[in-house]
């Protein structure tokens, strides 16, 4: 099944371009460059480093709840901490992770495309990122917000710390976000290769593609609302003021019209990067494309019209919450079909045991057990319980850190070889997976039992009961971040002295695989005309395209 | 490729697209695409209206009366004229008479000025009245509660959307200079189009603000 | 087997009558989940080992499902989330719709204390008595930003806003003391903004009212003795707050439990404070008039001795009105006289 040498040699063409890494070593040409592989590889370096910034905050917290009573640092840099670490984590690492690093680099790869279809916005997406970056890191060296990342009002525009610039910092990023998004769906829509129709696209660029759609339609939302809380703030509007006739519960409903849908922004991609492994893994075709890549698309659509089940105890009428409740249960069905197609597309496959696979095995009981105390939490009823207590924050984390970051995990380990030409060592690999999967139990199942037992979130201070679970959660945390690090040294050590790898080395048949590894900035010789399905494992035909000789 | 792009000025075909028309096709997308996310940046603050309309009926029926309807409705005119001149540069680029274009996208300019310069005289009048947002609302004619929270809404909205009159206007300007060089013509002509657009939004925009704030 | 459940699921006691119900559905929805997620992970690990790669040229036939079996895949968790969906929402429904003969007390919430206040009863501040076995609804509205009132042991969370009402109800079962928690974030407090739900037997909490409305209270002990004036005692608390807030004092010192640069007064007074020389000190009245006067002398453990002396700068009474203020705040204080009734419309049908 793996290519010779002599086959990767006819497909990328001879050798004779240089990489898109070798081509321009000053750091203005990184700086400056339309190449969408390089904007995709700055992104994925910032992603990183703002995912350890915001872990270093979570294991902050963590160990300052050691302890019941005050301990460690004071309640208003405890609510900081929280806020930071919400903000950081999904502004900018989960929102722009992996459409903005592994979209920007593979998407066009996948279609046969030379860039995406506004090279210069794709730089300036990255850019905005970056000002929204340093805006908000501006003001976390400044006072730091102590909202949430929720940023309810009258709350956040009475609080005395610096909420200003962390929304400018929100505002700012969402404009790196749309930007991606538009890219991506006039990309898909216009630069297509010669023979690739919609039903032989990837399920990654599936993925991608209504993740886009929710990133054009409810990022200005969220727009809007964080910046009428600024004008709140600064100029004393009123919008949301009870004293002046406002309705602070109007911005719980525009801010979770943009961020229920955002959790599909941080999870669909996921679903679309587990759609791609699971099918090279497994070497065989999506069980199921049609109904894979149409639920992307209900994903996106549905969760447009769920936002108010985060209100169900916030006093909206008995009817809404039921309505809302209702609703929500669709979107438990989408990914439900997922689940069960990834699962079927491994029976009868020829299943190897690589490090991404060990996360797509954690992603599917995270996602399954996440997706399910989802739907738990939208049974009304239970939520009354469950609002707002750890249970909220253990379901969300298996979500996003259960679902979302071992995708991240596995797309990183997976084209690792593809951007960068080097392997990584399996054996460190398998050791951090395992450590990341042990201690994401650890961490989360003790604050799923904490929520149960009636532990509210964002809790300074907590009655004595429960320390005995927060403890088990820190020891979990701690075995985490150990495996994040491993990661981290270990790709950093294999980006310099890794083995040089094969243009291919899983044998997958992924359309990104079509041209050589890393690829040349122009990544293709010769647009391809594609004729096969992606993970087309019937042949030995090289992926995409079958040569007419 | 090459035979399409015969005769067009420089660097107009990137060369990631295989073809001017595949290339117009994107470019339209894009822009719509982005049209649309311009619309739901308004959409939160007209939820915003719809709901406190429906809270404080009478004081928006009366902080409306307030407002200087000849200054409103000599902007809409103002705007849709603008319009039309805006759709006549497109007309005089796609039949390479670029003069007849650029003289259009001035006009268009102009009146764009004209819009914000007659928006300059009611804002100043709002300040003498002390008709003003939120807290610093002081206006004596109008006293009912919700009022307040009317001009609220009413400086967001026209504030917005001059936001978005000033950006038509730098993105007019660009494209008049573009025109100038001789960059578009019957062959060649989405920037002018997109740009005409974009403008187009910012008319829309406001002929749903008009009676919103102004007539009802 | 519900008892067991409810301990492995470390779900607190069950003390209203919601509680009992919800649980039932609570166990149903979670064993589901568990069970299916642990199939989901099962099945993949079979398909792994069942389906290894042998070669590295072996091929995989193509399989597509049939359409049957993705019209299962959709229909049979669809109906399973359905079920789910109508069992929650008739209790959803239930505990939304506060039934007709609920006692009604109210519950003002602010930066960080619950204030309770009977109808035409007294008033408390984050203690609220309740009679068992009796439906009580509260009405709950807030002073600053938004609260969330929550009672783990009767499954019940209400969010509590500024400018308007809402309510919830519960009628508690079993005779004890359960706490109350603010479910939403409200600033530094917010985690110790907690409060506590006394339910009494009916005859006790009877009892209790009449003893309230009689107007009988315990005595303050520790009358001031050196007066130049006898004001009614409420008076005198209200000097030592606008004493304190012309003297600057609360400026480092916080009325309401928060740590700031100075010790706090909420329950200052009779507190047992750690000295910095190891000493352990009664915040009596002569500890807090030394205080005043000459601050630096004995500093609490874990504070700066930053505080200007007050010596010439209070007269007696004034220092008596400011030792009555710090008196008064009290987290659990209970006082009598009728509470001020909040506007607000009954429920229709009543």
């Amino acid at each position: 099944m793996r290519l010779s040498e002599a086959d990767s040699h006819a497909l990328a063409g001879a050798p004779a371009a240089p990489s898109y890494l070798e081509d321009g070593t000053t750091v203005m040409s990184w700086l400056n460059t339309r190449d969408h592989k390089r904007i995709g590889v700055m992104f994925l370096a910032s992603v990183i480093f703002f995912f350890f910034i915001g872990g270093v905050f979570a294991l902050l917290l963590r160990f300052k709840l050691l302890e019941p009573g005050p301990f460690f640092v004071d309640a208003i840099s405890y609510n900081r901490l929280f806020t930071l670490h919400g903000v950081v984590m999904i502004f900018l690492f989960l929102i722009p992770a992996i459409p903005s690093a592994f979209g920007n680099f593979v998407l066009p790869l996948m279609v046969g495309a030379r860039d995406v279809a506004f090279p210069r916005l794709n730089l300036a997406s990255f850019y905005l990122y970056l000002t929204g970056a340093a805006i908000a890191i501006w003001g976390m060296l400044h006072g730091g917000a102590d909202t949430g990342w929720t940023f309810y009002t009258p709350y956040s525009s009475t609080s005395p710390t610096q909420v200003a610039p962390i929304l400018l910092g929100a505002f700012i990023l969402g404009f790196s976000s749309i930007l991606t998004g538009l890219n991506f769906i006039v990309t898909t829509h216009t630069l297509r290769a010669p023979g690739l129709n919609w039903m032989k696209l990837p399920l990654f660029v599936w993925g991608l593609y209504a993740t886009s759609i929710i990133q054009i339609l409810a990022t200005p939302v969220l727009g809007i609302s964080l910046l009428l809380v600024t004008v709140e703030r600064i100029g004393g509007f009123g919008l949301f003021d009870p004293a002046r006739g406002g309705d602070p519960v109007l911005f719980q409903h525009l801010f979770w019209f943009y961020s229920h849908p955002a959790v599909y922004i941080m999870v669909l991609p996921a679903m679309g990067v587990i759609s791609e492994t699971v099918c090279a893994f497994s070497h065989k075709n999506a069980f199921g494309y049609r109904a894979i890549a149409f639920s992307s698309i209900g994903i996106g659509f549905v969760g447009f019209f769920t936002w108010g089940h985060h209100l169900f105890v916030a006093g909206q009428s008995t009817f809404v919450g039921g309505a809302f409740g209702l609703l929500s249960m669709f979107v438990g069905i989408f990914t439900a079909i997922k689940i069960f197609n990834w699962v079927g597309t491994m029976y009868r496959g020829a299943i190897s045991f690589k490090t991404p696979f060990a996360y797509i095995c954690g992603f599917l009981y995270f996602l399954v057990f996440g997706g399910m105390t989802g739907i738990a939490l939208a049974t009304t009823s239970l939520d009354i319980h469950w609002h707002d207590t750890y249970f909220i924050v253990a379901h969300f984390h298996f979500i996003m850190v259960g679902a979302s970051v071992m995708a991240f995990l596995a797309a990183l380990h997976y084209w690792f070889p593809k951007m960068f030409g080097r392997t990584y060592p399996e054996g460190w690999g398998l050791v951090a997976a395992s450590l990341i999967i042990l201690g994401f139990n650890a961490t989360f199942i003790p604050q799923f039992l904490l929520g149960n037992f009636g532990m509210p979130r964002r809790y300074y201070q907590y009655p004595e009961h429960f320390q005995a679970l927060h403890v088990a959660s820190t020891a979990g945390a701690t075995l985490l971040g150990f495996g994040f690090v491993i990661i981290l040294i270990y790709l950093a050590i294999a980006l310099r002295y890794g083995e040089r790898s094969a243009p291919n080395p899983w044998g997958s048949k992924g359309f990104e695989w079509m041209t050589a590894s890393p690829p040349p900035t122009h990544n293709f010789d010769e647009i391809p005309t594609i004729t096969q399905m992606p993970h087309d494992y019937r042949t030995h035909e090289p992926p995409g395209v079958i040569r007419v000789a | 490729m090459s035979h399409e792009a015969a005769g067009l000025p420089e660097g107009i075909i990137g060369h990631h697209f295989s073809s001017l028309s595949r290339q117009n096709e994107a470019m339209r997308l894009g822009m719509w695409l982005f049209l649309a996310t311009e619309i739901l940046l308004f959409a939160g603050l007209f939820t915003g209206y719809a709901i406190y309309r429906y809270e404080f009926p009478l004081a928006f029926a009366a902080a409306s009366r307030h407002l200087n309807l000849t200054a409103g409705t000599v902007n809409t005119v103002v705007l849709i004229t603008s319009s039309f001149t805006v759709a006549l540069a497109i007309h005089f680029a796609r039949v390479d008479r670029p003069r007849a274009a650029a003289v259009c996208l001035v006009l268009t300019i102009l009146m764009a000025l004209g819009f914000l310069g007659i928006k300059a005289i009611e804002y100043t009048e709002h300040f003498h009245e002390q008709a003003l947002p939120g807290k610093y609302y002081a206006f004596k004619e109008v006293t009912i509660p919700g009022a307040a929270m009317f001009y609220s809404l009413y400086f967001l909205m026209t504030g917005l959307h001059g936001l978005h009159v000033v950006a038509g206007m730098s993105v007019l300007s660009w494209i008049l200079w573009r025109t100038l060089q001789g960059r578009y013509s019957s062959r060649y002509y989405t920037g002018i189009e997109l740009g005409g657009l974009y403008w187009h939004l910012v008319d829309l925009v406001w002929i749903f603000l008009y009676p919103l704030l102004y007539l009802i | 087997m519900n008892e067991f459940l409810r301990r492995l699921l470390f779900l607190p006691e069950q003390a209203s009558t919601f509680a009992r119900d919800v649980d039932q559905l609570h166990f149903f929805v979670i064993i589901t989940t568990f069970v299916v997620s642990t199939a989901v992970g099962l099945t993949a690990i079979f398909f792994f080992i069942r389906y290894r790669r042998r070669s590295e040229t072996q091929t995989t036939p193509h399989i597509e499902p049939p359409i049957w079996m993705e019209a299962l895949f959709i229909t049979v968790p669809l109906s399973l989330f359905i079920f789910w969906f109508f069992l929650g929402y008739r209790e959803f429904v239930r505990q939304q719709t506060p039934p007709s003969d609920a006692m009604d007390v109210y519950v003002m919430a602010k930066k960080w204390m619950w204030k309770v206040a009977y109808p035409d009863g007294p008033n408390a501040v984050n203690v609220l008595r309740v009679p068992a076995g009796r439906n009580v609804r509260l009405l709950m509205t807030s002073r600053d930003v938004i609260h969330s009132f929550y009672v783990p042991e009767f499954r019940i969370k209400q969010d509590v806003l500024p400018g308007r009402y809402t309510q919830t109800w519960f009628n508690a079962t079993t005779p004890g003391r359960y706490q109350i928690l603010c479910a939403e974030f409200c600033g530094a407090g917010h985690s110790i903004m907690r409060g506590e739900v006394i339910v009494l037997k009916p005859q006790e909490f009877e009892d209790w009212l009449a003893y309230q409305h009689r107007g009988v209270v315990a005595t303050q002990d520790g009358q001031p003795t050196s007066l130049d004036f006898s004001p009614p005692l409420g008076t005198m608390v209200d000097q030592g707050r606008r004493i304190a807030a012309e003297q600057g004092c609360l400026k480092c010192h916080s009325t309401d439990g928060t740590r700031h640069i100075g010790p706090t007064w909420l329950d200052l007074y009779h507190r047992r404070e750690k000295m910095t020389d190891g000493t352990t000190v009664d915040a009596d009245e002569a500890y807090l008039t030394q205080s005043m006067m000459d601050p630096a002398l004995r500093i609490v453990e874990g504070f700066q001795p930053v505080m200007p002396s007050f010596q010439g700068r209070l007269a007696g009474p004034e220092v008596a009105a400011l030792l009555e203020y710090i008196k008064s705040l009290q987290s659990d204080a209970v006082r009598t006289g009728p509470s001020e009734g909040p506007a607000y419309a009954p429920i229709r049908g009543r």
